[in-house]
């Protein structure tokens, strides 16, 4: 059974704005999955109604088995939430927040487990601080530590790494795959590509408040990726030799360069013949350089067919 | 129930109290030292006796009323208009809490901080008059269900008000004139007979008649009506309460 059972999910706002028009979708124990879509496509409002921060309008939801809406008890005291924005009391004390949240959530006192999530969130040496004399970046620490207080089996990170330095979001990528160790499953929303490449073991993509896709991320960039061979030649020629017309090579760089599509899921890419038919040609080749398309194409491709 | 979470709640607002806990105090003292000084010393030497009481020791009911009235009400409505503002209430709605839970924690802390300074306002009092308590415990009762009823009221502002201008309107534009009309510095009797009619329908009459009756035993209107008109004042302000969360007026979309 997967931990987090999302049916026909909808949220219509007063206005009469559909932020989510049915979404359903199955998140496995233990995984993480990145939610990808341009600002305002419904990922934070997914995690909202999930959460209880937003009163879901149609379908239902249930994490770890219990209904978000009937048994929100149950269902929330099993998912920890970092939210999109800096929101903290910024008059506490690091530590005092932390253990607030823990009293939040109906849990004892464990100051055992209170420092051990501070050190690993590099907080130990903050704990007596107030938050308002933090950085940007320790105080999203702190939202953090907050959200694993109260050992949360399901995490959802909303936009953990906007507008954070690159040591900052490696830090946090750290930090998620530990907690994927630990066994905890994360649900992470971002329109950074590479974030969703580096750490997601799936990837969905919403737009327009509709779930497009949920994939395998690998399966995901296998399917969807092409990859190019790029020829360096020698000697730049004008235009593709007649010899190799079947092909569909591109020129490119003033002609020093031979540019090959080819799909990796094809019975055969072409790559040998191509070779030959390059040697046959006459051509000299002085480099071969392979590349295969990133998430952020595929991604683009996916939300600019959804848009058009 | 979740009583870890009202506790931490409760905890969390009374930390925020202690914090400032000199300029807490220390205003209202101020205040009130004022009014014996400009009301007891310079006008009350000047006014006969009020139902058989100095002037001075008459108004100390209506001034730790005043106190705790407009306490409570800032005490309460900041308390949870402060989340919404900063964003943190995003932590109470995705906690397993409900929303009794919530009120217990922030109107409690509200009414004992209140509570606090009502206390503090009797004892600095008892320094410049002669002030004698005829029924200490209808006294706490009354002062215990005014910081809860307002402690209450306060709440329901706080989730109303979009912006810091309307967390001030309320208190400002309507309890203050209610309490000033409530005989918080007169006896109801004092007034030409139509005042009197109507300031039977301002509730803070009630409460302020109520509660002077447990300092000297005479009263503006019988205890038992103060008393139904206070239970009558929370109950609706309960009710309402239950309505917000039921519907997530302005809280949750």
């Amino acid at each position: 059974m997967a931990i987090v059972e999302i049916r026909d999910f909808q949220k219509t706002y007063a206005g009469g704005f559909e932020a989510l028009k049915g979404v359903t979708l199955d998140i496995e124990e233990g995984e993480i999955l990145a939610l990808l879509g341009p600002n305002g496509a419904g990922k934070t409002t997914l995690i909202s109604a999930l959460c209880g921060l937003v009163s879901p309008t149609g379908g239902q939801a249930t994490i770890g088995g219990h209904d978000v809406v009937s048994d929100y008890r149950a269902a929330r005291s099993l998912v920890g939430l970092v939210p999109q924005e800096i929101a903290l009391d910024q008059f506490s004390k690091v530590a005092d927040a932390v253990r607030f949240t823990r009293g939040l959530f109906g849990l004892p006192k464990n100051e055992t487990l209170i420092e051990s999530i501070l050190r690993d969130l590099s907080l130990w040496d903050k704990r007596d601080a107030r938050i308002t004399t933090l950085s940007g970046g320790m105080k999203r620490r702190v939202l953090i530590a907050k959200a694993l207080s109260h050992e949360p089996r399901v995490l959802f990170l909303d936009e953990p790494t906007a507008g954070v330095d690159v040591e900052l979001r490696r830090d946090m990528w750290e930090i998620v795959a530990k907690l994927k160790q630990d066994g905890v499953t994360i649900i992470l929303t971002t329109h950074y590509i590479e974030e969703a490449e580096a750490i997601a073991d799936r990837v969905g993509v919403i737009n327009h408040g509709e779930l497009l896709l949920v994939e395998d991320k690998a399966d995901l960039m296998a399917r969807m990726g092409s990859k190019e061979l790029r020829i360096t030649l020698r000697a730049p020629v004008s235009e593709v030799p007649k010899a190799l017309s079947k092909y569909a090579l591109e020129v490119a760089d003033g002609g020093e360069t031979l540019v090959y599509s080819y799909d990796t899921q094809g019975e055969a890419t072409g790559i040998t013949a191509l070779l030959a038919d390059l040697a046959k040609a006459g051509l000299k080749l002085a480099d071969l350089q392979t590349k295969q398309s990133s998430l952020e194409e595929i991604f683009v491709g996916l939300v600019g067919e959804g848009t058009t | 129930m979740n009583w870890q979470a009202v506790w931490a709640i409760y905890v969390f607002e009374m930390t925020r109290f202690f914090r400032t806990f000199v300029q807490s105090l220390v205003s209202p003292v101020i205040s009130t030292s004022l009014y014996f000084v400009v009301f007891g010393t310079a006008i009350g030497s000047r006014i006969q006796e009020v139902d058989g009481v100095s002037y001075a020791a008459f108004i100390v009911p209506g001034l730790i009323m005043l106190s705790v009235m407009t306490q409570s009400l800032s005490n309460a409505s900041f308390g949870i208009y402060f989340p919404k503002f900063m964003g943190t209430i995003y932590e109470l709605l995705s906690a397993p809490v409900n929303f009794i839970e919530i009120v217990l924690g922030y109107v409690g802390a509200a009414a004992s901080k209140a509570l606090f300074i009502g206390l503090v306002i009797l004892a600095t009092a008892s320094l410049f008059v002669d002030v004698q308590i005829a029924h200490p415990l209808a006294m706490l009762a009354f002062l215990i269900l005014t910081c809860l009823s307002f402690s209450l009221f306060g709440f329901i502002i706080g989730i109303w008000a979009g912006n810091f201008e309307q967390l001030q309107l309320i208190p400002l534009l309507v309890v203050t004139p209610l309490v000033f009309l409530g005989g918080a510095f007169y006896s109801i009797s004092m007034l030409p007979p139509i005042w009197q009619g109507i300031s039977f329908f301002n509730p803070v009459v009630y409460l302020i008649s109520g509660f002077r009756w447990s300092f000297y035993g005479a009263a503006d209107v019988p205890v038992a009506v103060s008393l139904l008109a206070i239970l009558g004042f929370t109950l609706l302000c309960m009710a309402l309460i239950g309505l917000i969360f039921k519907t997530g007026y302005k809280i949750k979309p």
